[in-house]
């Protein structure tokens, strides 16, 4: 299991929150793939440092994202992805990440062209890497 | 057996005129780790020392694992640990005298979890309490302390003075403790990376008043920081339900908010602000705000213009 995460308390953001972004990330990115273990909830508590009632709610939310999977006596295992929000839904998500690409890029100075070629060629290695990922499973 | 390991009800102490504690009425689940913050002076030690039955309120209850704190039987008391402020301990002892005189206090004593915790923190047995760092007391009075295996752990501002190393380890032993299930922890604090960390549970106590007793979570959903920016100079603001701050500068208002609502939703969006921009708090930020002064800010950073000119 190559899950790395590192969590910083004194953050806007809630720690079981920045837990549910990185194991979100890690999956995204490849990291993790269906059928990873993740530490126990006591485990990943002591390493992280925090209440284990914290990791249980970042397991929470992940499990009803449909993300991760609690085998009772096995362990919690990233399921197989499948898509559960609504369209609304995943536009009210998507979108201030959409924002904060635009306002970011402009600033730095990237033409539009310049943000959606970078932006394709991100999606296509994304894309090539899940092709890659469900032959090999 | 009850699901609430405190119970106070309209909890009061007065020093003289002065009301150290006011009408105070709280409930510690079983289980939780429950951070109580306030600043210096607030009444938190004097809630911790009534709840141990150590001061007798001047009206109301408390009550811990059911029984009235004015009268625990030395059974209850049994169950109970309590880590003092500053770490007292009695200065002539060994550590492995302390060690023994605390067992005959506590039936479930564990030596094998006093060795541990005194290793980890570079005690020797045969060092007296009174020449230990501030550091080797504060782990002598937690090893002490969770060797006890308490139901109900209480520890008055653990972390004060401890340095990093030290404060990392406290931690360690908190989260340790709840591996034994049902075990709670009742403790103040002023370092609120920590008890991010490691609390379910947190209360403030703003002058002598429990301002919010909730789980973390709900307290950091409930505070928000709401940004308006001005074309110009912003508006006198009106009454705001739940404001705990507003600090301006040239055109914007930034606010702190308790249970923002449809409520100051509605008034804010009144005021005509070219954007409104809601925020997340750190924890931090969040308690310092329910513990600064009311209403419109300045800092002293901005009250002060320059150092050294009014002499």
């Amino acid at each position: 299991m190559n899950l790395d995460l590192d969590i910083s308390a004194g953050s806007p953001s809630p720690i079981f929150r920045q837990i549910v972004e990185q194991v979100r990330t890690a999956v995204m990115t490849g990291k993790l793939a269906e059928g990873d273990q993740l530490p126990s909830v006591r485990g990943l508590a002591e390493r992280l440092l925090v209440n284990p009632n914290t990791v249980a709610r970042a397991y929470g939310e992940l499990t009803r994202d449909g993300l991760i999977d609690g085998q009772p006596g096995r362990g919690v295992f990233i399921s197989k992805p499948r898509q559960m929000y609504t369209k609304a839904e995943r536009q009210r998500r998507i979108g201030p990440l959409v924002d904060a690409l635009v306002h970011e890029g402009l600033w730095l100075g990237f033409s539009a062209d310049e943000l959606i070629e970078s932006l394709s060629q991100k999606l296509d290695k994304a894309a090539n890497h899940d092709t890659s990922r469900r032959k090999s499973t | 057996m009850s699901n609430l390991v405190i119970e106070t009800s309209g909890l009061t102490r007065y020093f003289g005129r002065k009301c150290a504690v006011d009408q105070v009425t709280m409930s510690v689940p079983r289980g939780a780790v429950f951070a109580l913050l306030g600043r210096n002076g607030s009444g938190k030690s004097t809630i911790v020392r009534m709840l141990l039955g150590l001061l007798e309120p001047t009206r109301g209850s408390a009550s811990v694992l059911g029984e009235d704190c004015q009268r625990l039987s030395p059974a209850t008391r049994g169950r109970i640990a309590y880590v003092a402020e500053g770490h007292p301990l009695i200065d002539w002892m060994r550590v492995g005298q302390l060690e023994d005189f605390q067992k005959s206090f506590y039936p479930d004593w564990d030596g094998h979890l006093f060795a541990k915790v005194v290793e980890h923190f570079d005690l020797n047995i045969q060092a007296r309490a009174g020449h230990l760092s501030r550091g080797q007391r504060a782990g002598l009075s937690l090893a002490l302390a969770l060797a006890a295996r308490p139901e109900l752990l209480i520890m008055d501002d653990p972390a004060l003075g401890l340095d990093p190393v030290a404060r990392r380890t406290l931690l360690e032993t908190m989260i340790l403790m709840t591996r034994d299930a049902g075990h709670t922890i009742f403790f103040t604090s002023h370092v609120l990376d920590d008890v991010e960390r490691v609390a379910d549970h947190v209360a403030i106590i703003d002058r002598s008043i429990l301002r919010v007793s909730c789980p973390v979570e709900t307290f950091h959903a409930r505070v928000k920081a709401v940004v308006l920016e001005f074309a110009g100079p912003p508006p006198q603001m009106p009454k705001l339900p739940g404001l705990l701050e507003s600090r301006r500068t040239a055109n914007q208002v930034r606010l702190i908010i308790a249970n923002f609502g449809p409520d100051a939703e509605r008034i804010i969006a009144s005021l005509g602000a070219m954007s409104v921009n809601e925020a997340a708090l750190s924890l931090e930020d969040a308690v310092i705000a329910y513990l600064g002064r009311r209403g419109e800010q300045t800092s002293l950073l901005s009250d002060i213009k320059e150092i050294g000119v009014a002499k």
